[in-house]
């Protein structure tokens, strides 16, 4: 998890409670220019709190949140001004026309002249909206209305991002097209922050901030976490009949957890079990099932976050 | 402040009036249903009062002036009574609102002493009507006096000349005592307050309602300019609707218009200013349209239509309820509004309620900037 040398965002500590409820807890994480960091968590994780808080829209109970260098809750203004913004839920006018939309956030950012109509006609494009200008924004469907909150709030042409489940009611094809847009914006040195909860989108970013209950759990890119979050070495298990497979990889040493993966075993086992792979068919043999495929797996996200999330703990109320 | 961004809120609060066909009701339809209902309807002015008469006298002479009654389109003959004790009865079962008695000695004292007596006993369940009325019989005496002075004197051979002095309650500032006069000039204060603050009550409430909120709160925009882009495009409403009114009062109610436009122009900005940050602070603080309509209405209509003064004279109020007008802004307006209207007052004659206005902007306006927080908790 090597910090990034020019950090664009920087989250030490951040905590949030709503009354005693503990919405985020104890957060820190860095972005740097260009990168594309991606929340991944289920409903409730603290995704958006997150986010509004860096957008300076919820004030943080505790920690330090510091977005180009400024401190958001000292002066939120000079960080709204370099941000963009799309929230989870669609928050544009839908009695304008999609022009009109775009033309309002370009009056509040400030764009002006020939800036303006080149601005615009960028956003138009990425947001494959041209021809439909004069368009109510509410009559647009689902995965429309997400590419015009997305042309806006790049519109003003900021460094920063936030993207707050911008793929949620989108179909598969377009959901790509997003994500090739989110690339070229971060290869154009855009640092974006983008939630989801479709963990397949998880591949599409460099690094990963796995969130569950206000935790942030794991960090690291997509690689990493799957080859070093787990602690642990990962092994499948082929063989019959699979109850009698896991009470046996059950008693074995090493074993940290067993779970069923379609018509193999999952076994997580200590990495300090050097060569784990021959000592697990020994085991195995010894105990009678010798019919079995064993060898390494690579660990899916998915596995990664079950892993983790279920060895968390579950209390959430803040101890004060 | 920047203009560019002021612009685009404006602009952008336009549109979406524009495309709401409730707020445009409010803004184009209502001024004018208000006016024809309160120009109509809050009519106070008493015609065809019923009247029981008691002729004691029963001369000719008497009968002359019973029917100069007659011919008031105020007044209409409705009993001629026996005995006096039969007058509370007609006014008990509301027969009558007046009685006229004329003493059996009527002619004959005049005669005598040139001064005649005539008693008048009014039904004053209604004060405003009840007074109307005895300045409308006073009237009636007075042409009949004159008239009979005219004639005695031509009697003796004089020259008939009007007489010198006509003694004659008048009813100053609007002479022709048109009730209608007295309250179109305030329906003004009470349309504008209406409008003013109903569409504003919506602009904050609606962002929240419709989350749209959420991204304007992420941009740089300042309370500053949220607040004066957000007013300035019903500061516009607002003046059109007192051209509205103004164009009704003089056009189709034909209330005389005696004082200078400008004035005008400068005591309704004030209160626009007034009623368009209090529906301001009413939609920022609740957050809901349809809650934020009612307080709305709550704060303006109500006390407008009872304690501003448009309709109900203040000064015939219990002393408390006087006391506590002095809060209700409207109330200055209201009185600039009549003066200006039927008085012709400048600035400087005004210069009392206008400072009211002025401080209840300023204060208003203050709170309004200040009440909008860029958080969503
Ligand atoms: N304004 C709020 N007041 C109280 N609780 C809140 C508020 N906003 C969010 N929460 C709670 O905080 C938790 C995290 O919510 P959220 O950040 O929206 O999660 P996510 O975006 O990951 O789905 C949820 O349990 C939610 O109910
Ligand atoms: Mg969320």
């Amino acid at each position: 998890m090597n910090a990034p040398a020019a950090a664009e965002i920087v989250v030490e500590r951040l905590q949030k409670r709503f009354g005693r409820f503990v919405a985020v807890d104890e957060v820190s994480f860095e972005v740097g220019r260009g990168q594309i960091l991606g929340f991944l968590g289920p409903n409730g994780a603290g995704k958006s709190t997150i986010i509004r808080i860096l957008c300076g829209l919820l004030r943080p109970s505790a920690g330090s949140v510091r977005v180009d260098g400024i401190d958001v809750s000292r002066d939120p203004e000079a960080v709204r001004q370099r941000i963009g913004y799309m929230s989870q839920k669609f928050s544009l006018y839908a009695d304008l026309t999609v022009a009109e939309n775009l033309r309002f956030y370009g009056g509040i950012y400030g764009v002006r002249g020939a800036a303006l109509g080149a601005r615009l006609r960028h956003a138009l494009d990425i947001a494959g909206l041209a021809g439909r200008e004069q368009q109510l924004a509410g009559t647009l469907a689902g995965g429309w209305k997400q590419r015009l909150a997305l042309g806006c709030a790049i519109l003003h042409a900021p460094h920063i991002l936030f993207l707050d489940e911008p793929t949620s009611g989108v179909d598969p094809l377009s959901r790509r097209r997003f994500w090739d847009l989110i690339h070229d914006l971060a290869a154009g040195g855009v640092s974006v922050i983008v939630s989801t909860h479709h963990m397949d989108e998880a591949e599409y970013c460099n690094r990963i901030a796995l969130i569950s209950q206000g935790r942030l759990i794991a960090l690291g890119s997509p690689g990493e976490l799957r080859r070093h979050a787990l602690g642990g070495v990962l092994m499948r298990v082929e063989g019959h009949p699979l109850e009698r497979l896991l009470e046996r990889l059950r008693g074995f040493p090493a074993t940290r957890d067993v779970a069923v993966f379609g018509n193999a075993v999952h076994v997580l086992l200590d990495a300090a079990a050097a060569d784990d792979e021959a000592a697990l068919r020994a085991f195995l043999a010894g105990q009678g099932v010798a019919d079995v495929h064993v060898d390494r797996a690579e660990p899916s996200l998915e596995d990664v976050f079950v892993q983790l999330v279920g060895a968390q703990p579950r209390e959430r109320e803040a101890v004060r | 402040m920047k203009l560019r961004r002021v612009r685009a809120i404006a602009l952008k609060e336009l549109l979406q009036t524009w495309r709401d066909p409730r707020s445009l009701m409010m803004a184009l339809l209502v001024p004018v249903m208000q006016m024809l209902l309160l120009g109509y309807g809050v009519n106070l002015d008493i015609q065809h009062v019923p009247v029981c008469t008691l002729d004691e006298e029963g001369s000719f002479f008497s009968q002359a002036l019973l029917k100069r009654f007659q011919a008031s389109r105020y007044f209409e003959l409705v009993e001629a009574l026996k005995r006096p004790g039969d007058i509370a009865g007609a006014m008990d079962q509301g027969r009558c609102r007046l009685a006229l008695v004329v003493p059996a000695d009527f002619s004959r004292t005049i005669a005598q002493t040139s001064h005649g007596t005539l008693q008048a006993i009014v039904d004053a369940t209604d004060d405003n009507s009840a007074a109307l009325a005895t300045a409308y019989a006073n009237a009636v005496i007075a042409g009949f006096s004159a008239n009979v002075q005219a004639v005695a004197m031509q009697r003796q051979g004089l020259p008939v000349q009007p007489p010198a002095l006509v003694v004659q309650s008048r009813v100053w500032f609007n002479e022709d005592l048109e009730s209608r006069n007295f309250i179109i000039p305030g329906v003004v204060a009470l349309v504008l307050a209406l409008v003013g603050a109903q569409l504003t009550s919506l602009t904050i409430a609606r962002e929240w309602e419709r989350g749209t909120m959420e991204l304007l709160v992420s941009t740089p925009v300042t309370p500053m300019e949220l607040l004066v882009g957000k007013l300035a495009p019903y500061f516009v409403i607002g003046l059109l609707d007192a051209g509205i009114c103004l164009a009704f009062a003089l056009v189709w109610f034909e209330v005389p218009f005696r004082g200078a436009f400008t004035t005008l122009l400068v005591t309704t900005s004030l209160f626009l200013v007034v009623v368009l940050s209090m529906g301001y602070l009413v939609s920022v603080t609740i957050r809901s349209q349809v809650g934020a309509s009612q307080i709305a209405l709550l704060l303006t209509v109500m006390p407008i239509s009872l304690l501003s003064g448009y309709a109900f004279p203040i000064d015939q109020m219990p002393a408390p309820i006087q006391a506590i007008t002095y809060a209700i802004y409207a109330r200055y307006y209201v009185t600039i509004l009549k003066a200006v209207f039927l008085k012709g007052s400048g600035l400087a004659a005004l210069a009392l309620p206008v400072l009211a206005l002025v401080a209840y902007a300023i204060a208003l306006a203050w709170l309004a900037a200040r009440a909008f927080r860029k958080r969503i908790e």
